[in-house]
């Protein structure tokens, strides 16, 4: 096993953070996809009053808190398939793969420099969500939301959809050559986790602890077997020449 | 390792290149050692059976045409891809799987495009690559590379805004950047201007007199001639390699090339009777005819003399231009020189006609398409 070099994945990371702020196309990614999936959720449950049974209520509340989990799944899937496609664009991938950084390395780097401005936007559109709901929504509603299982879901689930996201949309971007079918594929990669999220808000799925944690559980496997994946198709050979390693 | 973290140091007017980082750390008489080479692509053969050496210190040109294998070979020894057959020994490491972060870390390559982050500036490219290598004092290095490429001024500026010729310089302070014992260098004087070519021609003399190991790809021959040592030419297989000199007089005879005021009248009669002389052939009318003189490639002492046999027409008057073929150009000028007084020629020049390394790989290419 290669050891990581902490000093080089930081490099990574931080050559990638700038060349998120300075790309439109990025910053525009990571303020409307937030602002989309956070109006309607928000306006929504203001606008709850809870007339009706409670059960209603609850499939209400998680559905608009299970609403908010496409976030961490949209932002990085839509950069992180950018990440290494970009690279062979610029062609700066060659020269970058030259320098004594491992391939562990610079993949750790890139899905770090994702999952970071990824799970932060998420967990503040939920704190913004949450804040909101504290001073403009019915306190029946509000108390609610503290008190439902999906909130607390929320916080494991932000940064395992996330880390599957990113890893799908590293194992596109290694293999294609051409930015915008990255991240097109990358999109239709993500939908499994917004499908199942969404049989979740609408209760086609029952969400009970042991399912909520069986799906972390699940996501946590899926999470570092992508990461293996990833990591075998990143190969020196493959990206630059575009042919499997040692083929004759 | 190399003197003072391998910075850059002051030499003269200009700034030279510190010795080489890793320089010492191996011990062997090559820096690179190619043996029987091979590289399959699916059933493309890209680099067949290629064997070489680089000695230490050592600025080698690597010549071939679009698609002769040169950046196969290039990636190869720069630890990008695996060969399909054979081995290789890189800055005293074998070029295997587990010695590759080794070499890595002694090599530098500058690949044909620039391969800069364009929203990145200037400084933070390089300050990315030297965090990659892990590199002490990395402001200073930083400085030390841009000044030696001429780029101070340019530091802050977005790589994006950069014209072509910038990149390859910023391209090019990236690959001194690391000090690198090997440096791989594919074209690196394409698009830039001439003053900015010769800045790089002496930047690369620079490194060869510090003992640091080029590897040129280049398909300026001219470039290849100034600058290199020694050098190979590739059409999937090495053709060729040696210092530019052998591979002339290799291929070509020695030649004396003289142009007259006006066409000789006989000068069949006037060389022929020259020991030093084995053949002599037209030229073309000197003025013109000095540079058709170049344009006689491969013309040996056993061709027979064509065209135009009087090097021009005496009627026509004019300058006339031949080509003499000798064993020794010095030792013949003199006789040639008397020869040409007693006919009663007025002799303009008496020069050795030189064979560029242009000509040794037309004809080296050539061949080869005789021969397939």
């Amino acid at each position: 096993m290669m050891s990581i070099n902490a000093a080089r994945v930081g490099a990574v990371i931080r050559k990638e953070l700038t060349e998120f702020r300075r790309s439109r196309f990025v910053v525009a990614t990571m303020v409307v996809v937030p602002l989309v999936f956070l109006v309607f959720p928000t306006v929504a449950i203001l606008a709850q009053h809870p007339a009706g049974p409670s059960a209603s209520l609850d499939q209400g509340v998680g559905f608009f808190l299970t609403y908010l989990l496409v976030i961490p799944v949209l932002i990085p899937s839509t950069i992180a398939a950018y990440s290494v496609v970009g690279e062979r664009e610029q062609g700066t991938l060659e020269p970058m793969l030259t320098t004594p950084v491992s391939r562990e390395e610079i993949l750790i780097g890139k899905a770090a420099a994702v999952l970071i401005p990824s799970v932060g936007i998420a967990y503040l559109v939920l704190g913004i969500f949450l804040a909101v709901l504290r001073f403009g929504a019915d306190p029946l509603v509000a108390a609610a939301v503290w008190h439902s299982p999906y909130l607390l879901a929320q916080v494991f689930f932000i940064p395992l959809l996330a880390g599957w996201a990113i890893w799908i949309c590293l194992a596109i971007s290694s293999k294609a050559s051409d930015i915008r079918v990255a991240q097109q594929l990358g999109a239709l990669a993500s939908l499994p986790p917004i499908a199942l999220t969404l049989l979740l808000s609408y209760q086609v799925i029952n969400s009970t602890l042991i399912l909520a944690a069986s799906l972390v559980g699940a996501l946590l496997v899926i999470d570092c077997a992508a990461y293996l994946l990833v990591s075998r198709l990143f190969d020196r050979e493959r990206l630059v020449s575009g042919t499997k390693p040692g083929s004759a | 390792m190399g003197s003072d973290d391998g910075a850059l140091e002051h030499s003269g007017s200009g700034r030279r290149y510190g010795a080489a980082a890793g320089q010492q750390d191996w011990v062997g008489p090559a820096a690179i050692e190619v043996s029987h080479l091979t590289k399959k692509f699916g059933g493309r053969t890209a680099v067949a059976d290629v064997s070489f050496s680089v000695a230490r210190g050592e600025v080698f040109g690597f010549l071939g045409p679009n698609g002769a294998g040169k950046t196969t070979t290039v990636r190869i020894l720069g630890t990008l891809i695996a060969p399909t057959s054979g081995s290789a020994v890189v800055a005293g490491f074998p070029l295997t799987q587990a010695s590759a972060a080794e070499i890595r870390q002694r090599i530098s390559v500058m690949p044909e495009a620039p391969g800069l982050y364009r929203r990145l500036t200037v400084t933070e490219n390089l300050e990315f690559f030297a965090r990659l290598y892990g590199l002490a004092h990395r402001e200073a290095r930083i400085k030390e590379s841009l000044a030696a490429v001429n780029l101070s001024d340019r530091a802050n500026d977005s790589c994006g805004s950069l014209s072509k010729g910038l990149r390859q310089r910023v391209a090019l302070a990236r690959t001194l950047l690391s000090d690198p014992a090997v440096m791989f260098l594919d074209e690196p004087t394409t698009g830039l201007d001439p003053v900015a070519a010769h800045e790089v021609h002496g930047l690369i003399a620079a490194l060869r007199d510090r003992g640091v190991t080029v590897f040129l790809t280049t398909h300026r021959l001219d470039e290849a001639e100034r600058l290199c040592d020694r050098v190979a030419i590739m059409n999937s297989s090495l053709r060729t390699i040696g210092r530019p000199d052998e591979l002339r007089q290799a291929l070509f005879s020695r030649s004396l090339a003289v142009s007259t005021a006006k066409p000789l009248a006989r000068p069949d009669q006037v060389f022929a009777g020259l020991s030093a002389v084995h053949g002599w052939r037209a030229a073309g009318p000197a003025g013109g005819g000095l540079a058709g003189l170049s344009a006689v490639q491969g013309w040996r002492a056993t061709d027979p003399p064509g065209g135009d046999a009087a090097g021009g027409d005496p009627a026509a008057g004019g300058t006339a231009g031949y080509l003499l073929t000798v064993t020794d150009p010095a030792q013949a000028a003199p006789g040639v020189t008397r020869a040409l007084v007693a006919a009663g020629a007025d002799v303009l020049s008496i020069t050795e006609s030189r064979h560029t390394l242009e000509d040794v790989y037309l004809e080296l290419l050539n061949d080869q398409e005789g021969q397939s």
